[in-house]
């Protein structure tokens, strides 16, 4: 009943490395289609200071400013004739942004939206709102709040004093509004002693009434104010094209998103300091345009993997041949 | 990626029963077979993922192979078939990793090599003709075997993007457990055929799949199918094979308790886990 040869074939429009000379380049990834578009819905503002922030956020950096609510309609309607699948919005802290619900009302009337914060600052008047918006929709909001310690001491040595307590607030605002936030975590743990770690978060999240805890646990980029605070990237910690030989590049969110600032569009949200991070301000332009991953914290990314990502949002290569027969 | 290997039907004529997620439930598989052949499906085609979860996973493969079923390879096939480490799923909470692992190697250990020789030659996708509409049919997605295509995280414009790359009117895809339809204009079609292996995080047991069709003037139809089987038959297997009590809970309660982190919030919040 199977027959041998396929009815039609189809172009492969997918993410991958250009094959250069000299194997100790810098990998140059020319990107698939576009799936997820970033806002830096409040630029670089944010109400805290982390010591661990790659973009040295805090409430003077202005070195990216807000969206306005137009601009990021615009942006919208662009990724919907580019057929986005996801957004995500970020800061800075996105709800310093005085329209914050009304463009994640907007967002989820296309797609599933996401918002990373610290939580701090999250109102009865913010999860409300988003409650029915979120309820009238048939795409899913997610939540993704940044708890960097199971306890306080861990947390606030980074974030600040008071910040554990007024997260878990913002948490539990989140849970009574009927919302099951995505708790995000840097791993501020020896890698061996991560089993611990994460009972230790489910257990202190449980004792907080979220009752099956949904927890991301990511990386930390030594750039921004983490190179200040614990040091940077060593000179030779770069990426090369061997390095990725045999490496699957949808891994790589520079593969797959770009990033809408008030500056134009970027190529990812860690890279915002970087000068070749700005792409243009043309968003089908950008999203097609290939990148040069010579920048330290492109390691990170190479070693982790999706590290933007909601989870179940990239999977790993299954081994696949590449092309078709 | 793009899935390599397209294998072509012939053009069908009335129905095609599309069952995904087998999930070594030979009892739900057997069950499903009989009701689609009964519902007067001419055409019957697995959408993949043979073994996981469930007990004595070649005796799911040797039903579909005997009744020379079309079958596409899903990424658990694929890992089967290729000897690779795991399912790749692409979990990182520690406990979903825990027991995906307990499912692999069981099932991987417990595939007769025979099998999983076989898993590895399925085709990645099946390319056929329903009247004038162009069928695709893959495990996850048309651009990857383990990509996950929820209905809250699929907007119209993405979709209608992977049936432009794809070449398709109508893509029916598995994979992730829980099933959808989306209709375009009544011409085009995304559907989520979801599993028979377990059922679909609603808290009732029984297997759910799809019948595609046309309707009188042409369009794709799709009727979604239920089918109770011996669910208490298949927890004894599990348990007599040391199976853990967490798989068998979802076979008898018709809720996940396993493998969650994926989960987008809206299906997540329909869970009771």
């Amino acid at each position: 009943m199977i027959l041998s040869t396929p009815i039609t074939s189809h172009e492969d429009r997918s993410a991958g490395f250009e094959a250069q000379a000299d194997p100790e380049a810098s990998p140059l990834l020319h990107p698939g289609p576009l799936d997820a578009l970033w806002f830096q819905v409040t630029g670089t503002v944010c109400n805290i200071r982390c010591r661990h922030c790659f973009i040295a956020c805090g409430p003077a950096n202005r070195a990216f400013g807000f969206l306005s609510v137009d601009e990021i309609e615009r942006r919208l309607e662009e990724s919907t004739d580019l057929g986005v699948r996801e957004y995500y919005f970020t800061g800075g802290e996105p709800f310093l942004h005085p329209d914050i619900v009304e463009i994640l009302t907007r967002a989820l009337s296309r797609g599933p939206a996401t918002v990373l914060t610290n939580g701090t600052l999250l109102k009865p008047y913010h999860a409300a709102p988003l409650a029915e918006a979120a309820a009238e929709s048939r795409f899913s909001l997610e939540f993704r709040v940044s708890i960097d310690g199971f306890d306080r001491v861990t947390h606030d040595a980074l974030r600040g004093e008071g910040t554990f307590e007024r997260a878990l607030a913002g948490l539990e605002l989140l849970l009574a509004h009927g919302f099951l936030p995505i708790v995000t975590a840097v791993r501020t743990w020896p890698l061996g002693e991560e089993p611990e770690a994460y009972r230790a978060f489910v257990g202190m999240l449980r004792a907080r009434g979220y009752r099956n805890p949904r927890i991301k646990l990511l990386p930390i980029f030594r750039i921004g104010a983490e190179a200040e605070r614990a040091g940077g990237y060593a000179a030779d910690e770069r990426l090369t094209t061997r390095m990725v030989a045999g490496y699957d590049p949808e891994l790589l969110l520079c593969g797959s998103a770009r990033v809408v600032t008030d500056r134009g569009i970027w190529v990812c949200p860690i890279l915002l300091d970087a000068p070749d991070g700005n792409l243009g301000d043309d968003l089908a332009v950008a999203a097609a345009r290939p990148f040069r991953l010579g920048h330290a914290a492109c390691t990170t990314c190479w070693m982790h993997g999706a590290v933007c990502a909601n989870p179940g949002a990239a999977t790993p290569e299954a081994g696949l041949p590449p092309g078709l027969p | 990626m793009i899935l390599s290997n397209p294998g072509g039907l012939e053009p069908a004529e009335g129905r095609v029963a599309l069952f995904g997620g087998v999930y070594s439930n030979h009892p739900a598989l057997l069950a499903t077979l009989e009701d689609a052949r009964a519902a007067g499906a001419e055409t019957i085609v697995c959408l993949g993922d043979l073994g996981a979860f469930g007990p004595h996973p070649d005796r799911a493969c040797a039903i579909v192979r005997d009744a020379g079923l079309p079958v596409v390879q899903g990424n658990y096939d694929h890992s089967l078939g290729h000897d690779l480490a795991d399912c790749r799923c692409g979990y990182t909470d520690p406990e979903d990793n825990r027991f995906a692992a307990i499912s692999y190697r069981y099932t991987y250990a417990k595939t007769s090599p025979e099998h999983r020789a076989w898993m590895r030659t399925l085709p990645q996708a099946i390319r056929f003709r329903l009247g004038d509409r162009r069928v695709v049919l893959c495990h996850a997605s048309p651009r990857r075997i383990n990509e996950f295509l929820w209905e809250s995280t699929s907007p119209d414009a993405f979709l209608l993007r992977l049936l432009a790359d794809a070449e398709a009117d109508v893509l029916a895809v598995s994979h992730t457990g829980l099933q959808w339809l989306r209709s375009f204009s009544g011409r085009r079609a995304v559907l989520n055929v979801g599993a028979i292996g377990r059922p679909p995080n609603d808290g009732r047991t029984g297997a759910v799949y799809a019948i595609l069709g046309l309707d009188a003037g042409g369009a794709p139809a799709v009727e979604w199918r239920r089918v109770e089987y011996d669910h208490d038959r298949l927890a004894a297997e599990m348990r007599e094979e040391a199976l853990p009590e967490e798989f068998v809970e979802t076979i008898l309660t018709g809720w996940w308790t396993t493998c969650l982190e994926v989960l987008p919030a809206k299906e997540r919040a329909r869970g009771k886990f």
